[in-house]
């Protein structure tokens, strides 16, 4: 039995200590942003944050988060208004949308880690970040133009992040 | 080319044009109605059934959509198509994806079809409400109607104005269209259009950064149990000789597995694993041993697909002759000169992002199919047969899509959930397939072999040409009453030939498409983003290349006089879409030489290199042209794309950002299938079951890319795929520019470079 703070509350879901951390968010918790797409931590379609970094959740153990921060998209930002989700739409960034909790949640944890990062950082961040759709040149633009935003207003995290 | 729009076949809907344009008020709203398959008599009272879009009495305006939304936000392309003839305020419209239902016709999205296909249809849609309101407000007002117009959801004239929300609320609307006052109705000139070309943001977006987007993984139901499938060792033939489930037993939540019994031979050989839970689903069916007779593709490799395209291309009376000029081969015998070269393509994976999956369970004697889903209309029959029942007692509900590119075309995945709920009482059954399974399972893109020839007579001028492709065919498998005929009487699949069928003239034309069918028996051929024409113009577009550096000629210069427009190329013959026909072509050409400054020195082992095609279909030509700059190190063989310039001639754009998202995302999914993707078959399977193995285009790898749309009022055509025929041509023709190299295998690796800088 793990617990832990999801989204800012505390849980202690009954899934078994090895079930991966994705489906226990999918499909016990029911908060259904979180995606999966390969199972191997290949495609970061399944990103959460754990204590505020970006992390896999399909290859992640409930075991490993007990006592532990987790948030996923829904409490990235209280309204769903962090600047990177407000890019996402200036930009018109997302196409079949699938990866894109994932994206988002990827470049929240490197631009808290740095700020105003250049284009390798970003390549270098997001790599591990599949885009089927291929909308790689606006996802680029608009974690750019989020960093810029975020330099002029910081943002305050929403819960637990 | 044939479209899916007008199938040869069986169960077709009704055409739009036969059917009779309703208006009338009904209940809450007024509604907009196509009656279909009713008869004329009948259909004033039944206002029937078909229901396009409604405005209720607050003047929201809902435009119901059938196409699949998976990234090309089509609903809001649509919903303003049709707001813009019915001038309506654009922010009191919305819009929904639909359920499958009879009445909606045909439920198809694919092909870049979706804006070509509705443009006209939801136009006069449109316009007919617009009209009728017009009527019915001037009538309210006690005006004139000539002396109204509509602006905005308001009509005004003479002083006057009403929204339109009060003239559903207080008017009597009735008005009705023939099928003939319909097709008459005139569409706006483009000067008059308010929202057709203009920024919009799209409506789907929002949702798709919050994780509030719900898709067919999303999809619950009280009381359902997880199920993954156990698959066979080959897709077809294979049967179940017996299932051991011991040690599954031990996962706590394992259920059952279960033999799915497929009266329509569409999931064979699937075993059902179900569960409490997927992680518990997906653990048993590790577990369960199940124990198959096989099929006889079990052995099957791509050497041996591919041995067996290239023996049926060498018998001349093989295939379907798509295009047979008279004296072809005159033309080769007569000729100075000659070229032949020969292309392959490899096994290439949908992976799309969210692994097939389906919720099945039925309800009130109604089975429903909670998935998403691109070609409804193919799938509703498998299911009627696969769980005995008819068609009007099955639904499939809507879903966003976590990636299409064709593999949701095919619904075989729909099928392994029904069966496996019909197979406990038909009790909730949430399928999800893992990546491994759902890569095994997909339709893949066919490995190909084409063959092109051309002849030349004096002075290098081009007077004949022979292409013969040969690849598994998706329609012929999965659709086959869309298949026309080849001037042979031989059926052919057009979405395995597309391409082929060029705009140039060449001269004495042979386009011959063979039918692969070893590839046929060992997997499921799909369609996959761009079909054929994404590989056929790879062997086109390297050919036109390596065809005019053989006459001594320049790449581009070469193209331009074979795009003369003459003859068939005029457009004349495929309709108003390709108006204007290879002039067009012609012009999207010399516009991307401009632009990527071709002819103009390069460093060292960099390259420019030019493709141009019509994009899907010779009735609905998108002209698109790319010039992709390269680096390749001559140490390595390792290919660096710099920069894609694409100019693209897609008539009208409705919706300018949506068009140049669609380009973007296509014209690197062309460039991931000419370096980064690709596969083979193995034993009957594909070898590279998810990534790691499998290597789909990063971030770090996308090039700077210039998108230049044509200025036009032509007709609209497709945006999804075109792009994505013309960038891996380009790239190959790059490479020989800037190393020498001639590649002539997609996809394109290090390995093969250097080979072929040696060579």
């Amino acid at each position: 039995m793990a617990t832990f703070q999801f989204n800012g509350r505390p849980v202690t879901p009954k899934s078994t200590d090895d079930t991966p951390l994705l489906w226990v968010i999918r499909d016990e918790i029911g908060l259904k942003g979180t995606k999966f797409g390969c199972g191997v931590a290949q495609c970061g379609a399944c990103t959460v944050h754990i204590d505020g970094k970006a992390t896999r959740s399909c290859v992640t153990p409930l075991a490993a988060v007990s006592g532990k921060s987790v948030t996923t998209i829904e409490a990235l930002d209280p309204k769903g208004a962090h600047p990177l989700q407000a890019a996402w739409i200036e930009l018109q960034v997302p196409q079949c949308g699938y990866c894109q909790s994932g994206q988002i949640m990827q470049a929240a944890s490197l631009l808290k880690t740095t700020p105003n990062p250049t284009d390798a950082q970003i390549d270098a961040a997001m790599n591990g970040n599949l885009c089927r759709c291929m909308a790689y040149v606006r996802i680029k633009k608009a974690i750019k133009l989020a960093a810029s935003r975020m330099q002029e207003a910081p943002h305050t995290q929403g819960a637990g992040a | 080319m044939n479209r899916i729009a007008q199938p040869a076949g069986p169960a077709q809907p009704l055409a739009p044009s036969r059917r009779s344009f309703l208006i009338a008020a009904a209940g809450a709203g007024l509604m907009f109605s196509f009656a279909g398959g009713v008869d004329e008599a009948d259909a004033a009272a039944a206002y029937a059934p078909t229901i396009w879009y409604g405005i209720d009495p607050d003047g929201v305006v809902t435009v119901h959509v059938i196409r699949a939304e998976m990234g090309q936000h089509v609903g809001t392309a649509i919903a303003r198509i049709v707001a813009d003839e019915l001038e309506a305020d654009w922010s009191k419209v919305k819009f929904d994806h639909v359920d499958s239902d009879p009445k909606w016709g045909l439920m198809v999205t694919g092909g870049s079809w979706s804006v070509w296909q509705s443009f006209p249809l939801m136009s006069q849609a449109g316009a007919a409400g617009r009209i009728a309101l017009v009527e019915e407000g001037a009538r309210l007002m006690g005006v004139p109607a000539a002396s109204c117009q509509a602006r905005n959801s308001v009509v005004s004239g003479a002083g006057k104005s009403i929204a339109y929300g009060e003239i559903v609320a207080r008017g009597e609307l009735r008005r009705s269209f023939t099928a003939d006052e319909l097709g008459k109705l005139p569409i706006k000139p483009p000067s008059e259009r308010r929202l057709i070309g203009k920024p919009a943001d799209a409506r789907d977006i929002p949702a798709k950064t919050n994780g509030a987007a719900v898709y067919g993984l999303d999809a619950v139901v009280d009381g359902m149990v997880y199920a993954r499938p156990k698959l066979p060792p080959t897709r077809n033939d294979s049967s179940v000789v017996a299932i051991d489930d011991s040690a599954a037993k031990a996962v706590p939540g394992y259920l059952q597995a279960i033999a799915l019994q497929d009266p329509s031979v569409t999931v064979p050989g699937w075993v059902m694993v179900d569960a409490t839970s997927f992680v518990a689903a997906s653990r048993a069916a590790d577990l369960v041993k199940v124990t198959w007779k096989t099929g006889d593709s079990a052995k099957v490799s791509e050497a041996d697909i591919q041995a067996r395209a290239a023996a049926l291309i060498a018998d001349p009376k093989a295939g379907s002759l798509v295009v047979e000029d008279k004296g072809v081969d005159a033309a080769f015998a007569g000729a100075r000169k000659t070229l032949e070269r020969t292309y392959t393509t490899s096994t290439a994976l949908h992976f799309q992002m969210e692994p097939i999956n389906a919720l099945a369970f039925e309800k009130d004697g109604v089975f429903e199919i909670h998935t998403g889903n691109q070609w409804q209309s193919l799938v509703l029959p498998w299911l009627a047969k696969a769980l005995g029942r008819p068609e009007t007692q099955i639904v499939m509900r809507s879903y966003l899509l976590g990636g299409g590119f064709g593999r949701r075309l095919n619904g075989d995945y729909a099928v392994g959930a029904a069966l496996a709920s019909k197979a406990i009482g038909g009790k909730p059954v949430k399928m999800v397939c893992t990546r491994p399974d759902d890569t095994r399972f997909d339709s893949p893109r066919s490995p190909s072999v084409q063959v092109v020839k051309m002849a030349f007579g004096d002075g290098g001028k081009v007077i004949g040409m022979d292409h013969a492709a040969s690849a598994g065919w998706p329609t012929e498998v999965m659709a086959p009453f869309f298949m026309p005929k080849g001037v042979n009487g031989v059926p052919y699949d057009p979405f395995a030939i597309s391409g082929a069928n060029h705009w140039y003239s060449v001269g004495a034309q042979r386009v011959r498409a063979i039918s692969n069918d070893l590839a046929n028996r060992t997997f499921r051929p799909g369609w996959l983003r761009s079909v054929g024409p994404g590989w056929t113009n790879f062997a086109v577009e390297s050919f036109m290349d390596e065809a005019a550096h053989s006459v001594g000629k320049d790449p581009v210069a070469f193209r331009l006089a074979l795009l003369d427009a003459s003859g068939r190329n005029s457009g004349a013959a495929d309709g108003t879409s390709a108006v204007g026909g290879a002039r067009r072509q012609h012009a999207v050409v010399a516009r991307v030489a401009e632009l990527s400054g071709w002819g103009k020195p390069l460093p060292a082992n960099t390259g420019l290199g030019m493709a141009t095609t019509f994009g899907q279909e010779r009735d609905m030509p998108t002209w698109t042209a790319c010039a992709a700059r390269v680096h390749v190190d001559p140490a390595t063989g390792k290919v660096k794309v710099e920069k894609l310039t694409l100019v693209i001639d897609a008539g009208t754009i409705v919706s300018p950002d949506g068009a140049r998202a669609q380009v973007e995302g296509s014209a690197l999914w062309g460039m991931s299938l000419a370096l980064f993707e690709g596969t083979e078959f193995k034993d009957g399977q594909v070898k590279d079951t998810n990534l790691g193995p499998y290597t789909p285009l990063r971030m770090a790898d996308v090039p700077e890319i210039e998108i230049v749309f044509i200025e036009s009022t032509e007709v609209p055509v497709g945006l999804g795929e075109p792009a994505t025929t013309v960038v891996g041509p380009a790239i190959a023709n790059a490479i020989f520019a800037a190393s020498g190299a001639r590649v002539r295998n997609l996809p394109i690796r290090p390995k093969a470079v250097l080979a072929a800088m040696k060579a």
